[in-house]
């Protein structure tokens, strides 16, 4: 009896499971399909759409009318460079609030997370006027830099919480080995939570890639990353559904691709914490 | 080399005194014991001199050099912790080469070095493994290892057995001791159990609530205990301390009898009923109750035979009674 409502469950839980799934998946699958269509055929009816003739022919289109591999370089160098350079950060910051902390350190934790709270477009100006000023508007290097600062909280955040995990008699021990804080970081805390870097790595270069509100607003061409390019094929008037797809679909793969192979690392960074 | 010095040494957590004030030396090649109860301040004493912990006043000098400010790694002490504090993502080998390499030693002497330590460890079949695939036993060899490649002044044991089953426990009590008798360098050990201090200990240093009870051989503590903490302390099954009239009559406060030092006579004594016998075979331990004393413990010979609710006579052997005045100090 209690096996039978167990099977029962079971199958409903599942189907619930994939209804979710798909659910949230169907807007990238639709976005997938219609990119393989012509302008015509991408705004017709679900089904007129999915029987009309498929074809590359937005693919190309959108090939000649923009430098994808631009694009592609930029945002591999802002999602790249900022997810390392606020590791080097937030390595150390992290080992300090975990392992010495000060009366204070709560306060700052919550300090920096407090700054995720505000609508970003509460400091364009600011931020605009000063990237006008220090002429880093549409740079590499001024995008580097602001995603590497929108970056940091949630970096040293999740480092954090991996860094208490590490019992400090070990890295007391490492001290009486005689090493030194530069050691201890290098030897020691870093090999011993690196599964943690690695998914706080994987998840700041899927948020920097797909960041766009500081992207958009902050360059225009030439450190244009993928956001920038999906954004270009948007119109007020006329069909671009189909480019638009395309472009999207382009800009998408391969951070789909990279959280596919590592989805196993993601899914321990994500529920970190949460389950112990 | 490890002749170890403490000078007014004081640590507060805030508000709170841990150590008050301690006032200690240690000769070198000696095996010092750190016994006490939970709480009493013996592993921050040892964190104190391996200076994981900041002294919030007072001195400590290691070989004549004042190491009071020195950090961990400059005072060439080792220690073993509890929990072993191994490298989990390195193998036996690379952790036992870990201070080698700290200190800048070139790997094949390193190897060397490893190599030789482990074969006096019995961790030559191991080395390629990670402590994750190790034995209690074998990860607290791995962490004296660990020690014994750098070769300090001085060895520090923060309570390194207390993770290992019993057996085991005294196979490695005595492992660390034989290694002590070869290696004749300054042992610091800090433990709770006093069969520990006892059995292992050159010099025995009993705390209480951050300050030395007393400070001497084990026999010396068990002979003579300088007040009735140290007189609780020492010694399995304790010491009966009892108060009172009988107290009274031989002019003290307390007075303590060891419970291999109660007699079973035929007449005159202390009059009681056995509530619970425990028989070892070798030793047998009886929980008397008497109307003179209150409940005492006495341990007799394996051979006898007195049962739960059995009448007995208990008398202290000459010579053999303690006598402790109102301060709890030793009246000897």
């Amino acid at each position: 009896m209690a096996r039978k409502s167990s099977t029962t469950a079971k199958v409903v839980v599942t189907l619930a499971a994939w209804t979710v799934g798909l659910l949230i998946f169907f807007p990238i699958l639709w976005t997938i399909l219609m990119s393989f269509h012509t302008e015509g055929d991408a705004i017709k009816q679900p089904w007129d759409m999915l029987t009309s003739p498929w074809t590359l022919e937005s693919y190309a289109e959108v090939q000649t009318r923009s430098n994808y591999a631009l694009h592609f370089y930029n945002s591999v160098v802002i999602s790249l460079g900022s997810t390392v350079l606020a590791l080097i950060i937030g390595i150390p910051s992290a080992w300090a609030m975990a392992f010495v902390p000060g009366p204070k350190t709560k306060d700052l934790l919550m300090w920096m997370l407090s700054t995720k709270m505000m609508p970003a477009v509460g400091v364009l100006i600011p931020m605009y006027l000063g990237f006008r000023n220090l002429h880093l508007l549409d740079s590499l290097t001024g995008l580097v830099a602001v995603m590497t600062l929108i970056s940091l909280p949630i970096v040293i955040w999740m480092l954090y919480t991996y860094f208490k995990e590490i019992p400090g008699e070990i890295l007391e021990a490492a001290r009486m080995d005689g090493a030194n804080l530069r050691s201890e970081i290098i030897y020691v805390l870093t090999p011993m939570a690196l599964p943690g870097i690695a998914s706080t790595m994987l998840l700041n270069v899927i948020l920097a890639w797909n960041e766009t509100f500081w992207t958009l607003q902050l360059t225009t061409h030439n450190a244009a990353p993928l956001t920038q390019f999906i954004a270009s094929y948007s119109s007020p008037e006329g069909l671009f559904y189909a480019k638009l797809s395309a472009a999207s679909t382009m800009a998408i793969a391969p951070i789909l691709i990279m959280g596919w192979f590592s989805q196993k690392q993601l899914v321990r960074g994500l529920t970190f914490g949460a389950v112990k | 080399m490890g002749q170890i010095t403490l000078t007014a040494v004081r640590k507060s957590f805030g508000e709170v005194d841990v150590i008050p004030s301690i006032d200690l030396r240690i000769e070198e090649g000696e095996f010092v014991v750190f016994v006490g109860p939970s709480g009493c301040g013996k592993s921050t004493l040892l964190r104190l001199i391996a200076g994981l912990e900041d002294l919030t006043s007072g001195h400590i000098t290691i070989d004549g050099t004042d190491a009071t400010d020195l950090p961990p790694a400059k005072r060439g002490l080792a220690m073993v912790f509890q929990s072993y504090a191994l490298y989990p993502h390195m193998t036996v080998r690379k952790n036992i080469m870990f201070p080698l390499k700290m200190a800048g030693m070139d790997l094949a002497a390193a190897t060397k070095r490893a190599d030789e330590a482990a074969k006096v460890l019995n961790l030559t079949n191991y080395m390629e493994r990670k402590p994750g695939q190790l034995s209690g036993g074998q990860r607290q060899r791995v962490a004296i290892g660990r020690a014994i490649v750098r070769e300090p002044k001085a060895f520090l044991f923060d309570e390194p057995l207390s993770n290992l089953d019993a057996a085991l426990r005294v196979n490695m009590r005595q492992e660390i001791t034989e290694l002590h008798q070869e290696l004749k360098t300054t042992m610091i050990y800090v433990t709770h159990d006093q069969v520990e201090a006892m059995t292992m200990a050159d010099k025995i240093v009993v705390l209480n609530a951050g300050r030395i009870e007393q400070v001497g051989s084990p026999l010396v503590l068990y002979d003579n205990p300088a007040n009735t903490f140290v007189a609780g302390f020492i010694g399995s099954p304790k010491m009966n301390l009892i108060t009172g009239a009988e107290a009274a009559k031989m002019g003290a406060t307390t007075i303590g009898v060891r419970p291999e030092h109660l007699e079973i006579v035929e007449s005159g004594g202390w009059t009681g009923v056995v509530g619970l016998s425990e028989h070892l075979g070798s030793d047998t331990f009886l929980k008397v109750a008497t109307d003179a004393v209150g409940t005492i413990n006495v341990r007799a010979g394996g051979e006898i035979k007195l049962r739960h609710g059995d009448a007995v006579r208990l008398s202290p052997q000459a010579g053999k009674v303690h006598r402790f005045g109102a301060d709890g100090k030793s009246m000897a």
